[in-house]
Formats: C-alpha cells, sequence, structure tokens
C-alpha cells in the first residue's frame, strides 16, 4: 500500500460537507413533519430520526463495506473489508487522488445512507407501526442501498465492467441513481404494499404547519450543498461548479413549480415553492458536477414543472403516497439522470473521476451516454422496486405495517409514541 | 333579562367591542368559533389537490343584557359587524331565566 499524504483543505471540507448532510435528515424531519396531520407529526418525525439510528448503525457495522468492499462479481462489496469501519486511512479508491482518510468517507457516505432512507418514510405516512418501520430501514440499507451504492460508486457493476464497456460510464454525481431514484421506486413499492391511509383521496388531509415544511425545505437546501459540492470529495473547482449548479437549478425549479400552479390552480403557494425547491435539489444532484449552468437551468425548469404536475397522479392511479415521494425524488432523479445524457460535459469540466463517461448529445459526444444514463436508471427503479417490494411483504407478513383502524384515526402520536405534539389537536376546520 | 349572542367576522371584533362600549355595555365574553351559513366555506389547494374547508373561523359575542336593552345592544353589533358580504354573521337573542353575579351573590338585573 502506498504512503498516504494527507490533504488537510480536502479533508476539512469533507468533514464539514458530511455534517451538512447530516443535517439534511433532521430538516426532512420538519419537511415532511409539516405537510401530514397535526396528529401525527411526530410519527412522522420520528421516521426520519430513527432512520438517522438505524442506518448510521447498519452503515458503521457492515453497511459501509457492502457497499464499498472487494466487489463480488459487480454487485456486492465484501463487508469484512470494513467491519467495525476498522479502516486505514489510505484504505479506499480515492486517497491518494484527494488525501482524505479513509474513514471520513465512510462517515461522508454514512450521511447518504441515512438520507434515503428518511426519504423514504414520506410515502407512508400516518399509518405503520414504528417497529416494522425500524426492521425495514434496518433490511432496505443492507439489501437495497448497499447494493445500488456498490454499483454505481463502489467498483460494482455501473462503475467497470461489461456494461460500462458496451455503453460508457454512467454519470451519478451525487445520488440520482442511488439515492433519489431508488427512495422513490422503495417509497412506490411500500405505498403499494401498505395501502392507503383511510380517507385518502375523500377526506381533507391537510399539511397542518407550513412554516414547519418552509424550515425543513431551507434546512434540506443548506444541506444539499455537502450532499453535492461535498460528492467532489475535494474542494475544488468542480466542487465550485457542483455548488452553483445546485443554488441555480434549484431557484428555476422553485419558480417553474410556482408557476406551473399559479396557472393551473390560481394560486403561487408556500407549499410550492417548498416542494419545488426539493424537486430542483433532486434533479441537479445527479448532474451537480458535470453539466454547465445552461444544463443545470434547464433541468430545474424541468423538473419543477414535471414534478409539479406528477404529484397529482396518486390520486389519478389511487396510490397513497402520501407525501409524494414518487412526484418528487422518483420523477425528479430520473429528469437529472436522463438530461445528463443531453447536457453532460465531462470532456470540458475533466470531473477526474468520470473518466469513462462521454460528452452528452447536445455537446457532440452522441447518444451513447444518454442510452447509458436510462439503462442505469431503470435497473436502479427496477431492482429497487423489486426487493423493497419483497421486504415489504416479508414484514407485512412477520410484523405486520399497520397500527389499528382506531389508532390511525385517533392519531398514530399517541398511539405509538405516548405523546402529542401540540397541546390540544383540533381537527375541527 | 336576555342573552344577546353574535356569531361575526373576527376581523369586525374591534369595532363591535367599540360599538358595545358606547352603548353603555361594560362586560361580555368573546370566544373562536368555526362554522358556516350561505357562505359555505371556501377551497385551498396543496399540491394540486382541492381541499374544501367547510368550517371556516369566525368569533362568536355574547352579551347579557336587561330587557330594555336589547335592541339597542344588538343593533350596535349588527351594525358593527356589517360589511355587506355573505359571511358577516348572525345575531340572536334568548330569554335568560336568571343571573347571579358570582363575587356578591347578586341576583336578577342587579347581577348585570
Amino acid at each position: 500500500m502506498e504512503e498516504f499524504v494527507l490533504d488537510t483543505g480536502n479533508t476539512a471540507w469533507m468533514l464539514t460537507a458530511s455534517s451538512l448532510v447530516l443535517l439534511m435528515t433532521p430538516g426532512l424531519a420538519f419537511f415532511y413533519g409539516g405537510m401530514v396531520r397535526g396528529k401525527s407529526v411526530l410519527n412522522m418525525m420520528m421516521m426520519s430520526f430513527s432512520a438517522i439510528g438505524v442506518a448510521g448503525l447498519v452503515w458503521a457495522v457492515y453497511g459501509y463495506g457492502l457497499a464499498f468492499g472487494t466487489t463480488a462479481g459487480g454487485f456486492i462489496g465484501n463487508p469484512a473489508d470494513a467491519l467495525l469501519l476498522s479502516l486505514d486511512d489510505a484504505e479506499w479508491w480515492g486517497a491518494s487522488i484527494t488525501g482524505v482518510p479513509a474513514l471520513v468517507f465512510a462517515g461522508f457516505q454514512a450521511t447518504f445512507a441515512i438520507i434515503t432512507v428518511a426519504l423514504i418514510s414520506g410515502a407512508i405516512a400516518d399509518r405503520v407501526k414504528f417497529g416494522t418501520w425500524i426492521a425495514f430501514a434496518a433490511l432496505w440499507v443492507t439489501l437495497v442501498y448497499a447494493p445500488i451504492a456498490h454499483w454505481v460508486w463502489g467498483g460494482g457493476l455501473l462503475g467497470v465492467g461489461p456494461i460500462v464497456d458496451a455503453l460508457s460510464l454512467p454519470i451519478d454525481f451525487a445520488g440520482g441513481t442511488v439515492v433519489h431514484i431508488n427512495a422513490g421506486a422503495a417509497g412506490l413499492a411500500l405505498a403499494l404494499v401498505i395501502g392507503k391511509r383511510k380517507g385518502f383521496g375523500t377526506e381533507p388531509m391537510r399539511p397542518h404547519n407550513l412554516p414547519f415544511v418552509m424550515l425543513g425545505a431551507g434546512l434540506l437546501w443548506f444541506g444539499w450543498f455537502g450532499f453535492n459540492a461535498g460528492s467532489e470529495l475535494a474542494a475544488d473547482s468542480t466542487a465550485g461548479r457542483a455548488w452553483v449548479n445546485t443554488l441555480i437549478a434549484t431557484c428555476v425549479a422553485m419558480l417553474a413549480w410556482l408557476l406551473t400552479e399559479k396557472f393551473r390552480d390560481g394560486h403561487a403557494t408556500s407549499l410550492g415553492a417548498a416542494s419545488g425547491v426539493v424537486a430542483g435539489l433532486v434533479a441537479i444532484t445527479p448532474a451537480a458536477g458535470t453539466v454547465q449552468l445552461v444544463g443545470a437551468i434547464v433541468i430545474g425548469l424541468v423538473a419543477g414543472v414535471l414534478c409539479a404536475l406528477a404529484v397529482g397522479l396518486k390520486y389519478k392511479f389511487g396510490y397513497d403516497d402520501s407525501l409524494d415521494v414518487v412526484g418528487v425524488h422518483l420523477v425528479g432523479g430520473l429528469v437529472g439522470t436522463i438530461l445528463i445524457g443531453f447536457f453532460a460535459t465531462n470532456g470540458v469540466l475533466g470531473s477526474f473521476y468520470f473518466e469513462g463517461s462521454l460528452d452528452g448529445l447536445f455537446y457532440g459526444g452522441g447518444a451513447t451516454q444518454l442510452v447509458t444514463q436510462v439503462v442505469a436508471a431503470l435497473m436502479s427503479v427496477v431492482y429497487s422496486f423489486v426487493v423493497t417490494f419483497l421486504i415489504a411483504l416479508l414484514l407485512k407478513v412477520i410484523a405486520g405495517w399497520r397500527v389499528t383502524e382506531e389508532d390511525e384515526v385517533g392519531g398514530i402520536d399517541l398511539a405509538v409514541h405516548g405523546e402529542s405534539g401540540y397541546e390540544t389537536i383540533t381537527e375541527v376546520r | 333579562m336576555k342573552l344577546v349572542t353574535g356569531v361575526i367576522q373576527p376581523h369586525r371584533l374591534d369595532e363591535v367591542k367599540s360599538a358595545l362600549e358606547a352603548a353603555g355595555v361594560r362586560g361580555m365574553t368573546v370566544s373562536e368559533a368555526s362554522g358556516y351559513g350561505r357562505q359555505k366555506g371556501h377551497t385551498e389547494v396543496y399540491r394540486g389537490a382541492e381541499y374544501t374547508v367547510d368550517l371556516v373561523p369566525k368569533v362568536r359575542v355574547e352579551v347579557l343584557v336587561s330587557d330594555e336593552d336589547v335592541t339597542a345592544v344588538s343593533d350596535a353589533i349588527i351594525g358593527a359587524a356589517q360589511t355587506g358580504k355573505i359571511g358577516d354573521g348572525k345575531v340572536w337573542v334568548v330569554p335568560v331565566e336568571d343571573v347571579a353575579r358570582v363575587r356578591t351573590g347578586e341576583h336578577g338585573d342587579a347581577a348585570l
């Protein structure tokens, strides 16, 4: 093993970025918590907080090794390589390029596993047993998140091997396939297995605290600078590009969502602004370091409009994706991942770890990268949906998912946690 | 003795209080209420989904008065609460058998 040379600048940035990403999950708790009814705000926030606990522990014990250990046929890493995060500083692929110790990289990656699990919880608000959720979180990180992270970032089958040789290297700068498409497809599978809330589609289920939603969106945006700019794994100009794209795509997506609903519904709403922010952040995530500003603007625009329209699909098809994990994360993740095929300018920008991927269709690279992006997106959708569906069915049989109807109607906070978010909960409107 | 109750638009409360004070009323009870009449609530849209909100916020004003003051007091409420739009509310009067002032134990008109 070659001698490890510490880069203090890069390491300082990665520690900062990791802390920023971790803050996204409490931010998500507010974003989601404000959107549910007052009687289930605590349970909603607890699903995010418990995701930190469960996914963080799983990651430290064996999850990091599953994702980043020596590959077994491109599918999964060897957990024995990093049990309990026993890692030498140089024991990761970027050590000599970035000068960041392996443990810092592992910590950064832990925050990604955590937020991805938490994102899914929005699809199943107000109605699931807390214990079943905890078990799901542990199983899902192990069987779905770690494999996909391995394929894309851990030297797995979307990083080297026949798919990459036949097409090109897929670009997922910060987690379009690994985080957002993955969480969105999993949310859809869970919503289908677990079923609708009582009264879905007939009774009003209004967001009980829109200021919480705005606060959460703000915290998410702040943390997302660590998510995207941190995914460069170094403090350099590509990180700067990712930062600026994360700002601008999100600005455009927020405005696009507001315009869409102004034309359709008559009002530009605060929930629309918060949702547009998240849609833009999701869509720019895979592209942040590999598109120029015009690409970021188009990605933000398309995501803002499409996600604003996609959140209505659940009423049309009758699945209770309560807080629109599908409409925002699956659709937004697909928008970003696929538009990379048009707007990627890898050669121009020289981001160091996308050697092997090609310029997009609009930058003279032909259609190959677009095909690669579609293939990577589809693999993530299919694997995540199918395996999540199976995990959900298994838990349904073993433990059951739903709280009793009485508890669901009376309020899951009191039934499951023995607490109430507020002194009085009046549902009289 | 009568109980005059007005259910009014919340934003007219200050005017109603002033009008009641001008009419010589020395006490009242005000509470938050929800309801609808011909106004029939309103519609809110969240992420494209429409919700009809039937019950809209109102304020209930209650005043105990002697028989001869009934017209002056109910007119004061009506005059101050009126905007001419649907949703202005209602005022009604019901007879009261007895009133007691807790501090002194007085009954009837003396307790008003």
